[in-house]
């Protein structure tokens, strides 16, 4: 039985180190601090859970040299120097991983004066993405108006002169090197957007607008989906992310104005 | 919040063998619980238990209220969003408070003194001692009579209650015409309630006090029909003043 | 004291107010809950693998289908086993022998407790049975999904009937914490100090703890959520909405503020699950290494540490939600703070077991597993907990590895080593099966990191939860379909070893053997010869375990008193 301990814990210690150091993550979109940290974190876990591991493999295994127990001695000082350890490890990576936190970065409006700006809209099932316009102003948008077979889904109103010019798509079309603005937008339930290759969600909250900003840098076409329970759907509400040289941009969205 | 009474345990942690477990041997060391004679409940034990009992419920109603008390509070920054010119408008409507509840409130912190008058009764020495032995009913019919004023205070409180509700449906304000009237309705209604149990509760101890032979049962059920009772007047102090101040 | 007596009808024996028969109706509650759940699972986990496969008596299984399986699979399994079994049912059956009382403190309510359990339970079955469908929403019941009948099927009457039984659940466990709380600090034997008591009290008195307080906020949350949906209020409904092309007649309500008051109770609802097996871990790892806890006190402050920050990170759930990035980072510290005591506590467990004389009895088995997956699961905490790799890894299965380890297979291998050590209390003084218990355990320890160690790596692939299949547009996700049938065979295998647990349960019962006085030798007062005994006295710590002097045995009973030493 010790022996079967010893071997299980190995096995469970060989397959986590082998595994967890593969690349699970999908291609990325742009440069992130993510999968660094990531690593990072799991290389001091991963030494813990190592130790800790066959630490109880090994005590299992040592129970069958010992016909008798040595005094049981209190763990007093062990103890606290252990909590103070764990107590470090723990902090320290909690506060690197504070450092890297978007506060000010991902969270808010973007300061660039370049940036593009989208409106994301959820709804069960899909997303709605919309382009200001030349004007850049969003037209007003009244919930009574909302109507999907119509061809509005976001209520735009027709009347308002700021909506007239405003682009409404089902693919987020984005540039490389230049700052998204988003103003993310649920009309239903809760969705989150989740783009895996920007290593990056936050929710669609009812009620909320949230604005965020983001910034692809490698051309390509990347997969939006929601990652949080909205209904039957909610494993088929996803949509395309493509992302294009600027110039390139600039000319879908002329072309998308005339349409 | 009631805390409970700490035990001898707890209050004297050292007396026993602590964390270092004692080697074999060595003699027991001289707490209280090793020197009172085995098998025999302390003084008050049932009594004790039953006020712990109920001080334990009473925190678990106030965190039902406090939860509510806090959706109150954030309720209060929730914004319309349906018109976009005009999205940050709160919703939130100020709502007056009827005057009758000054009046409730009052009649509730009275209740309060009645009741606690009946339950000072119950442990009045020599009155106890000969209730206890079967000498007559001094301390029942001493108490009885505070225990019933304070029920019809109670009823009092409720029915002030109603007229409360009645004067908001005048303004039309209704449970869902606005938060703060759903909040209102909500908190007052829920408090009514626990109140109404408070209430049986006081009548449950009246009938124990009537018809129960062993005066012990007739002292716990009106004690801790009393403390419950000042837990919800002190619940209702407190609504009334979030109610009043907290929007 | 209420001592039953006997007029012995079927009535008085269903409704009894006896606590060890509480404790079985609990635990017969538990496990149908339980088996529930596991089935529910199966199906959840064989569509997943393979979406086009009609299965006996579901046929094709729709989204709805598996979203309501969800649904139950999750409330069930955290309320009526996670929550239910090693709390209200072991701590039912063992609490009072274990600190020397004759009876809980207040059998009545004690008995109205389960009955309201039991009444909730039923309730909880109606929802997934009800026509209209089960809830879709899953176990957190977010609104404004959950609060507006025309988002999806069974978004009717369904959750309805989920929030009343919720409801219900609350109430009951209200009472029945104040009952382990009442007992705990008032019915314990003359001697039986607070620094005496097994280390399972502990567990059971802080999640009784943590039960008074967090019950009635989920309470609340639930009626603000019942009026949102039937008297139009609008506490969690924003304005503006409109759901399956029809306008919601709301405004204002915020639902994040169903989230925070959810939080504020569900993560003590984890810790209410796991601090029992927690104490349990710790006084069968003692027992079977035949050594003392080294350091209890510091077991016993871990325990209320913990507790105590069970409440302070709620908002660790809620990362990704538009919570202000300051509170973020302040919960994000606060759980970490978590760890440190789950340091210690993992520390104190191998510590017990290093130079102990150990026996390797199926208890011990399923202990040492409980600390093993408590290391596996917990260690993923401290990452999930850094908001900068949480809008990664939240909401997928990276975060259902995490918290299935950790409190669901932790907290089943608990159940599985209690079930086993007190088996002769369960029933009729008789044993369990070693033979069987030892397969059971090592199939159910290699299914449970075959199924839950890979879906980190799902998770980390990006593969967000809750989904009814895998959505063949997306490429990256097809990708990782061998994965997803590698757990779910692993799964069977895990479920398979759960048939010889209930094989060995039934069997046991009938033709176990018997059990004898105190079958492991161990030091609590559950095993002394008679429970009858008027003058019960304890003298000595929870653990005396030492090394025995040639022939002595090595340990003594809590209430031997010292003229018996050798």
């Amino acid at each position: 039985m010790p022996l079967a301990f010893l071997l299980l814990f190995a096995l469970l210690v060989l397959a986590s180190v082998y595994y967890f150091g593969q690349h699970w993550a999908p291609v990325l979109a742009a440069s992130s601090l993510f999968d660094p940290r990531l690593k990072m974190v799991l290389l001091v876990l991963g030494a813990l859970f190592v130790v800790t591991q066959l630490a109880l493999g090994i005590s299992l295994w040592r129970a069958r040299h010992r016909p008798v127990a040595s005094s049981a001695r209190p763990l007093r000082d062990w103890e606290w120097i252990w909590a103070g350890t764990a107590a470090v490890i723990f902090f320290g990576l909690n506060f690197a991983g504070a450092l890297i936190f978007p506060v000010g970065t991902l969270l808010g409006p973007s300061p660039q004066k370049d940036s593009v700006r989208v409106e994301v809209t959820a709804e069960q099932f899909r997303w709605n993405f919309r382009y200001p316009g030349p004007d850049g102003r969003y037209g007003a948008t009244k919930p009574s108006l909302r109507d999907a077979a119509e061809g509005n889904p976001l209520g735009l109103d027709r009347s308002d002169s700021a909506a007239a010019d405003d682009i409404v798509t089902a693919t987020l079309v984005i540039p490389t090197d230049r700052d998204v603005e988003i103003t993310l937008r649920s009309h239903d339930v809760i969705h989150s957007f989740f783009v895996p290759s920007l290593r990056f969600k936050q929710d669609a909250v009812p009620g909320m607008d949230i604005f965020l900003h983001i910034r692809a840098e490698r051309p390509g076409e990347y997969d939006l989906v929601c990652a949080e329970l909205c209904g039957i759907g909610h494993n088929s509400m996803n949509a395309k992310v493509r992302v294009l040289p600027p110039d390139e941009f600039d000319r879908w969205l002329a072309e998308a104005g005339t349409r | 919040m009631p805390k409970p009474i700490p035990s001898p345990a707890q209050a004297d942690p050292q007396t026993a063998t602590g964390g270092v477990p004692r080697p074999p041997g060595s003699p027991p060391s001289g707490s209280d619980w090793e020197k009172r004679p085995a098998g025999k409940p302390a003084p008050r034990h049932r009594l004790r238990r039953y006020r712990l009992g109920v001080g334990f419920g009473v925190v678990t109603i106030y965190m039902l209220f406090l939860g509510l008390a806090s959706a109150f509070i954030i309720r209060q920054s929730g914004y319309r969003s349906d018109d976009p010119q005009n999205p940050y408008v709160m919703d939130w409507q100020h709502i007056d408070l009827p005057s009758i509840l000054y009046l409730n409130t009052i009649l509730l912190a009275v209740s309060s003194i009645t009741v606690e008058l009946a339950r000072r009764q119950v442990f009045l020495e020599p009155d106890a001692t000969k209730e206890w032995l079967g000498m007559g009913r001094p301390i029942a019919r001493r108490t009885l009579p505070w225990m019933g004023i304070t029920i019809l205070l109670g009823l009092g409180f409720l029915g002030g209650q109603a007229m409360a509700w009645q004067e908001l449906y005048a303004r039309g304000a209704f449970f869902a015409s606005n938060p703060s009237s759903s909040f209102f309705f909500l908190l007052t209604g829920l408090h009514a309630l626990h109140l109404f149990g408070g209430l049986l509760a006081l009548a449950w101890a009246v009938l124990t006090g009537l018809v129960h032979s062993r005066f012990e049962r007739r002292q716990i059920a009106i004690d801790v029909s009393a403390w419950f009772w000042h837990a919800m007047g002190v619940l209702w102090l407190a609504l009334f003043l979030l109610l009043r101040f907290g929007q | 004291m209420t001592v039953e007596i006997q007029p012995r009808s079927v009535v008085s024996r269903v409704f009894s107010t006896h606590h060890e028969t509480i404790g079985r109706q609990y635990f017969w509650l538990g496990l149908i809950a339980g088996i529930t759940g596991m089935l529910l699972s199966a199906v959840m986990r064989i569509h997943i693998a393979w979406p086009e496969l009609r299965l006996p008596f579901l046929g094709e299984v729709k989204p709805e289908t598996y979203l309501a399986f969800l649904t139950i699979h999750g409330t069930l399994m955290v309320f009526f086993v996670l929550n239910l079994v090693p709390q209200s049912g072991f701590g039912n059956l063992m609490l009072p022998a274990q600190i020397g009382a004759r009876s809980m403190a207040f059998p009545v309510l004690n008995a109205v407790a389960f009955w309201m359990t039991a009444s909730s339970f039923l309730v909880m079955v109606a929802a997934l049975l009800v026509t209209g469908g089960a809830p879709i929403s899953g176990w957190t019941q977010y609104p404004p999904l959950s609060a507006i009948a025309d988002s999806g099927p069974g978004q009717g009457l369904g959750t309805d009937l989920w929030l009343i039984s919720v409801g219900i659940f609350c109430v009951a466990s209200s009472l029945g914490s104040i009952n382990f709380l009442v007992t705990t600090l008032r019915m314990r034997a003359h001697g039986m100090t607070l620094m005496r008591l097994p280390l399972t009290v502990w567990g059971w008195f802080v999640a009784a703890m943590l039960s008074l307080l967090a019950f009635s906020v989920l309470l609340a949350a639930a009626v603000l959520l019942l009026s949102d949906r039937h008297y139009g209020t609008s506490f969690f409904i924003p304005g503006g909405l409109t759901v399956n092309g029809a306008l919601v007649h709301h405004e204002g309500g915020s639902p994040l503020l169903w989230q925070h008051l959810f939080w504020f109770f569900g993560h003590p609802e984890v810790y209410i699950a796991i601090l029992p097996g927690m104490g349990l871990t710790s006084h069968l790892l003692a027992t079977f290494a035949r050594k003392p806890v080294p350091n209890y006190r510091a077991m016993v402050h871990s325990t209320l540490a913990i507790g105590w920050l069970g409440f302070l990170v709620w908002g660790h759930h809620m990362f990704t939600t538009g919570l202000s990035p300051y509170a973020t980072l302040a919960f994000s510290a606060l759980t970490l703070a978590v760890a440190v005591p789950s340091s210690v506590k993992t520390l104190n467990w191998i510590a017990t077991l290093w130079n102990g004389r150990t026996r390797f009895g199926t208890p011990l088995l399923f202990s040492v597993g409980f600390v093993s997956l408590f290391i596996t699961g917990g260690l993923t905490g401290p990452l999930l907990a850094q908001p900068a790799l949480d809008v990664y890894l939240h909401d997928t299965y990276f975060v259902v590895a995490h918290f299935h380890l950790i409190m669901g297979m932790a907290g089943i291998f608990g159940i599985f080593a209690a079930t086993y050590f007190w088996f002769p209390k369960l029933s009729a003084g008789r044993l369990m099966n070693e033979r069987l218990g030892r397969a059971h355990f090592w199939l159910s320890i290699i299914g449970a990191y075959g199924t839950f160690l890979p879906m980190h790596f799902l998770g980390m692939a990006g593969q967000p939860r809750r989904y009814s299949q895998v959505p063949e547009t997306v490429r990256f996700l097809m990708d990782l379909m061998p994965l997803h049938r590698f757990i779910t065979v692993a799964a069977m295998v895990l479920i398979t070893a759960q048939i010889i647990f209930i094989v060995n349960l039934f069997w046991s019962f009938l033709r176990g053997n018997n059990a004898g006085e105190n079958p492991w030798q161990a030091t609590g007062l559950e095993w002394r010869a008679s429970t009858e005994d008027e003058e019960l006295l304890v003298h000595r710590h929870a653990y005396e375990f030492f090394a025995p002097t040639d022939g002595e045995k090595d340990f003594r009973m809590q209430h031997e008193a010292e003229e018996n030493k050798g």
